[in-house]
């Protein structure tokens, strides 16, 4: 294991390195000069930890950097060190996220910006180590910000807008950038690292402000609220996640005016979808068989694009419901499942047909897919199946609500 | 000697000399809505009073939550935060490590402030005791962990703990026509479990407001000493114990006196009994029967006398037979365990 292996100077002082997703992180929270950290064991997320350690011990990174007992204090430490205006990162995977389950309910509805990284991972049991969604999923109603990146660079990018617009004093929720298990954490990519100066630039200092935890402040944080306060208190951190697709947007455009890198839409990719008859979605790295599946299924003449989806939270309703209006049909492929949900479809299957549902205009079916559970992979001929099938639906024949890929029969 | 960790300076917080000389600031004020007569309350106020003003207090959840911290009538002038029940040991760490980094990068003043980390033997003794054991390894970092023991579960209905005495009525321990005693487990020793699992922690006491000035003291002792440290208040609790609120003061005196709580301290590694627990050990004054201090309370009114002898013989046992007396439970010869039948 080393740190960033700075392979070629670029130009002015960036340097493009070759790490995986995990060290982009770590190398994320050195440029943001975070200073509390805490670190739990468990794969595939704590790479991340274990980056982070050697750029302390190396002196290329000056925070408290602290081994908890479990999950649950990992994440109370933190949240109780931000509270008193210290910049902190986090993170756990599968049955580590749900050990923290209760500090990940009071972290946001305390209003602090955490920054958290998710490497995915399937939940006990049986025990497996590769990726599912269902992990970072189960805290999607409580005021995270949810983000799924797709590549070691996206990963070391997002990480620094998170930390702008979770800090931002209109938000102050948290945020936790999912990063696939073994395919995003494990995989090391060309890396393009901004300079300090640009950082700098980019990403203002915490200011925890009026909620500061300080004797010169003497507050009292969450005392008893009860029914006289509570649905008030929840209308702000409402309020908050609807601010939240705005301040990301302000964000995502001075990333690309300080960083000179684009997302396009900050919510959602769309790729080869501009003529396409339909289009397939999912989150984090399933991009990549998707894309290369696209690539042959247009070589035969099929138009398929597809859109992935970035920030679950906050959800972009209306823009893709507006996008997706275009197609004959969706085929959402989920890596996560929601038993006795409706139609027994994946989590964001459901979403997208809400989000479709109160939209104005045209409505395209939408079929779920629940493929790649436990880690195994998506594979090319999965992606053309699930292809065949929403191009069916989309001439008007009768297809099931929800399949699933790539099952052992 | 290479020194491996950097411990910051505390606070110069003297011993108060006497009752008299205390100082007239609160900290803990009105406010709160606690029972009449209820002790943990008294912790409270004379905690915050013992550390003053640059403090960051926080408190997990119970009584001292729920009674205390009302959402626009707090009874704290200090700055407050809510933690969760089995998180005083990670306020107290995380707190602490956002001051010490914060102050070293410059991005705060520097100067000691003082963090305390309460909780309720629910949220210590049981839920809480592996991250409080956590935090008392963490030498660098200066806090004291407050845990306050009621002796059950006081703020969601009187349901015993890890810390419950053995045989008391809770509602978790009703006795029936068939069980007279349902809760058959001894009181955890937790400041002795802390003293002598984690060498790097400076302090541990156990204290009881009933000898106000020596809690407010070892309270000072703890957070002027650097680094971890840990104290157990025993609180008498009016509605848990079922007595006549007015008798809370006595209460805690006979817990004291009957030799059911030894008050002492572990001050970098040398063990003090204090306060009448040295007076008893030192044979000046005779232990009070531990029946004059389970009779008062309607907790303890379904006993039988053979449940009085029994938890007689158990604190005799801590007395004369543990290898330190009243601190810890190793022993030499071992004999039979017998309770009453229930
Ligand atoms: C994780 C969790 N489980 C259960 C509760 C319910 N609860 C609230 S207060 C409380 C009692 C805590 O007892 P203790 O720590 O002894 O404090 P006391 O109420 O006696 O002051 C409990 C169990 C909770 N708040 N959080
Ligand atoms: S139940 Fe006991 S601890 Fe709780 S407020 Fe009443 S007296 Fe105090
Ligand atoms: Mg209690």
């Amino acid at each position: 294991m080393a740190t960033a292996t700075y392979v070629e100077e670029q130009r002015s002082t960036d340097k493009t390195a070759l790490i995986t997703g995990s060290e982009a992180i770590a190398v994320a929270c050195k440029l943001a000069d975070v200073d509390v950290i805490t670190a739990y064991p468990i794969r595939p997320y704590d790479t991340v930890m274990q980056y982070i350690c050697k750029l302390v011990a190396n002196g290329e990174m000056d925070c408290e950097y602290i081994v908890a007992e479990g999950e649950h204090s990992q994440f109370e430490i933190v949240k109780h060190a931000s509270a008193c205006g210290a910049r902190v990162f986090c993170g756990s995977s599968g049955v580590g996220w749900m050990y923290a389950m209760e500090a990940l309910t009071v972290t946001p509805a305390l209003r602090i910006p955490m920054v958290a990284m998710v490497g995915n991972r399937a939940l006990d049991d049986p025990g497996a180590f590769g990726v599912e969604h269902n992990d970072a999923l189960t805290v999607r109603d409580l005021g995270w910000q949810l983000v799924w990146v797709d590549s070691a660079q996206e990963a070391l990018d997002t990480a620094l807008i998170a930390y702008r617009v979770s800090e931002d004093r209109r938000i102050f929720l948290p945020c936790a950038i999912s990063c696939d298990g073994a395919f995003l954490t494990h995989s090391q990519a060309l890396v393009k690292v901004p300079s300090q100066e640009k950082v700098n630039e980019f990403l203002p200092r915490y200011n925890r402000a009026d909620l500061l935890l300080h004797p010169d402040n003497p507050i009292t944080v969450a005392p008893q609220g009860n029914e006289d306060w509570v649905m008030e208190i929840r209308r702000q951190n409402y309020a908050a996640m609807e601010r939240s697709s705005l301040v990301l947007k302000e964000a995502y455009a001075d990333f690309e005016r300080i960083f000179g890198r684009s997302y396009g839409n900050p919510f959602f990719e769309e790729y080869e979808t501009e003529d396409a008859d339909i289009v397939l979605m999912g989150m984090g790295t399933l991009s990549t068989p998707v894309k290369v599946a696209i690539r042959q299924m247009r070589k035969a003449g099929k138009r398929v694009g597809f859109v992935r989806m970035r920030w679950f939270r906050p959800f972009a309703a209306a823009e893709l419901a507006k996008s997706l209006g275009r197609f004959k049909a969706v085929g959402v492929i989920d890596r996560d499942y929601s038993f006795g949900s409706p139609y027994m479809s994946g989590v964001l299957t459901t979403e997208v047909r809400s989000a479709l549902y109160s939209a104005p205009g045209s409505k395209p079916p939408v079929l779920g897919f629940i493929a790649g559970l436990g880690g195994r992979e998506v594979t090319v001929p999965d992606v053309e199946k699930v292809a065949n099938s929403v191009y069916e639906a989309a001439d008007g024949k009768s297809q099931p609500l929800t399949q699933w890929i790539g099952l052992r029969e | 000697m290479a020194t491996y960790i950097q411990i910051d300076p505390t606070q110069k917080l003297d011993p108060f000399k006497s009752v008299k000389k205390l100082p007239l600031e609160e900290y803990f004020t009105s406010g709160h809505r606690t029972c009449q007569g209820c002790e943990s309350a008294l912790v409270m106020k004379m905690m915050a009073k013992a550390a003053g003003p640059r403090s960051i207090i926080l408190g997990s959840t119970g009584c001292m939550y729920v009674a205390n911290t009302t959402y626009y009538s707090t009874s704290w002038v200090v700055p407050w935060m809510h933690t969760q029940l089995g998180s005083s040991g990670s306020a107290a760490l995380g707190t602490s490590a956002a001051l010490k980094v914060l102050m070293r990068k410059g991005k705060i003043k520097n100067e000691p402030i003082n963090v305390i980390a309460f909780c309720g033997d629910g949220g210590g003794a049981d839920m809480g005791v592996g991250a409080i054991s956590a935090t008392l390894t963490h030498a660098e970092y200066n806090s004291l962990i407050l845990m306050y023991d009621n002796e059950s579960y006081a703020n969601t209905d009187i349901q015993l703990s890890g810390s419950t005495p053995w045989g008391a009525n809770t509602t978790f321990s009703s006795p029936g026509k068939v069980k007279r005693i349902m809760h058959r487990r001894w009181k955890k020793n937790m400041a002795g479990m802390m003293a002598a699992g984690h060498p790097e922690c400076k302090y541990v006491a156990t204290i009881c407001m009933s000898y106000g000035l020596h809690g407010m003291n070892s309270i000072r002792k703890a957070l002027a000493i650097g680094g971890p440290t840990f104290i157990h208040s025993l609180d008498p609790c009016p509605k848990g114990w079922d007595y006549d609120p007015y008798l809370s003061h006595e209460m805690g005196e006979l817990a004291v006196n009957s030799g059911v709580w030894p008050l002492y301290e572990v001050e970098n590694g040398l063990l003090r009994l204090t306060g009448r627990t040295e007076q008893i050990a030192a044979g000046k004054i005779r232990r009070v029967p531990v029946r004059d201090y389970l009779l008062k309370q309607g907790r303890f009114a379904h006993f039988t006398n053979d449940d009085i002898d029994y938890f007689q013989s158990k604190i005799d046992d801590m007395w004369e037979k543990w290898l330190i007396p009243g601190v810890i439970p190793f022993r030499r010869d071992v004999e039979a365990d017998t309770p009453p039948s229930s």
